[in-house]
């Protein structure tokens, strides 16, 4: 049998510091609100987030990979506007994008 | 006294819980085939079976844990450990945000029961969750719902992935590299309350595409969902 090396726990030391980092995370925003009261600019504040989310994290992924995506986007976002089914505006959005790229675009 | 800090809806129920679910069903084909690259990028830097499922389970965001694989080290010195830990805080900063917005709809849970829940916090179910909420349902349950599924179907596709690599072929074929982005995309109309209150996404998206283009890396969510929430602070929408 061979002796264990120390460096064997290397990748491992490194999951639980990846996983130590990313629940300081989930847990941290949580406990930071739990001490600051729930003003009315605080809840505007809140109330804003999930579509700023969406739009820092879509916006930059459009403007970099170009027309497809674009189209694609627009299109999941009109589906759901006329028809309000996430399924079926993911559908749409995907399909476009698989389309497009068939044709070579 | 604000009507949302009453609770006047009950936390758990059975109901939302399987509406949870079946709100997840959309992510799921994006979600699988990006748990199945995460799980091939694994295999391909030589991280154990054993220290991929846990790497799966313990940190549980995939577009960090495909960063730290990419610059996986060979020799694991304190500093490199280190340098991993930050990478992902930075890809993660994000999830800050998130769970402060969770905040004021897990205010009723015990802490024994919402810190173990925050662990499973991801960008789908904690918009399924904000949005669901809003028409009604509640959202300790529709979380849960959303988030176990999401769990569930990472850790089966992620395995998968370790084990026979990459099966989709390519999933640039099918328009699964921009799921998740059509499926925020989609979340945004029912979050849609009149273009007044729309101007901090714009906001947003303006700074994290200037951020983007400027600095490259990772911060460009988080900056962008900074200058949102900060110009909702300071504009006054007096409704």
């Amino acid at each position: 049998m061979t002796p264990i090396e120390p460096a064997d726990y290397g990748p491992l030391a490194a999951i639980l510091a990846m996983a130590v980092a990313t629940y300081a995370m989930r847990a941290g925003g949580f406990w930071l609100m739990t001490h600051v009261p729930l003003t009315r600019r605080v809840r505007r504040m809140l109330a804003a987030l999930p579509g700023s989310i969406i739009a820092a994290t879509v916006l930059p992924i459009i403007v970099g990979s170009g027309l497809v995506a674009m189209l694609a986007i627009v299109t999941a976002a009109l589906v759901m506007v006329v028809r309000r089914n996430d399924f079926l505006a993911v559908v749409a959005g995907m399909s476009v994008a698989a389309g497009l790229r068939a044709a070579g675009l | 006294m604000n009507p949302n800090d009453r609770p006047d809806r009950p936390l758990w129920s059975r109901a939302d819980l399987e509406y949870g679910v079946r709100l997840a069903l959309p992510v799921l084909p994006g979600l699988t085939a990006f748990g199945l690259a995460v799980g091939a990028a694994a295999t391909a830097k030589g991280v154990s079976l054993l220290n991929s499922i846990l790497m799966n389970v313990l940190v549980f965001a995939g577009a960090s844990q495909l960063v730290a694989l990419e610059v996986w080290p060979q020799r694991f010195t304190l500093g490199a450990i280190a340098g991993l830990a930050v990478v992902v805080a930075t890809v993660n900063a994000r999830i800050l945000l998130i769970t402060a917005s969770l905040q004021p709809s897990f205010r009723g849970l015990p802490a024994w029961q919402v810190y173990p829940l925050l662990h499973i916090t991801t960008d789908p179910a904690w918009l399924i969750t904000m949005r669901a909420q809003r028409e009604g349902g509640s959202p300790v349950s529709i979380f849960l719902g959303a988030s176990v599924t999401f769990l569930a179907v990472w850790m089966a596709a992620s395995t998968a992935g370790y084990l026979f690599g990459a099966l989709t072929g390519d999933p640039h074929r099918f328009g699964l590299d921009l799921v998740m982005p059509i499926f925020f995309a989609a979340m945004l109309v029912p979050l849609w309350q009149g273009a007044r209150k729309a101007f901090p996404w714009f906001a947003a998206g303006a700074v994290a595409v200037a951020v983007q283009q400027l600095f490259g890396g990772w911060y460009f969510v988080v900056a962008g969902a900074v200058a949102g929430c900060v110009f909702a602070g300071f504009t006054d929408d007096s409704d």
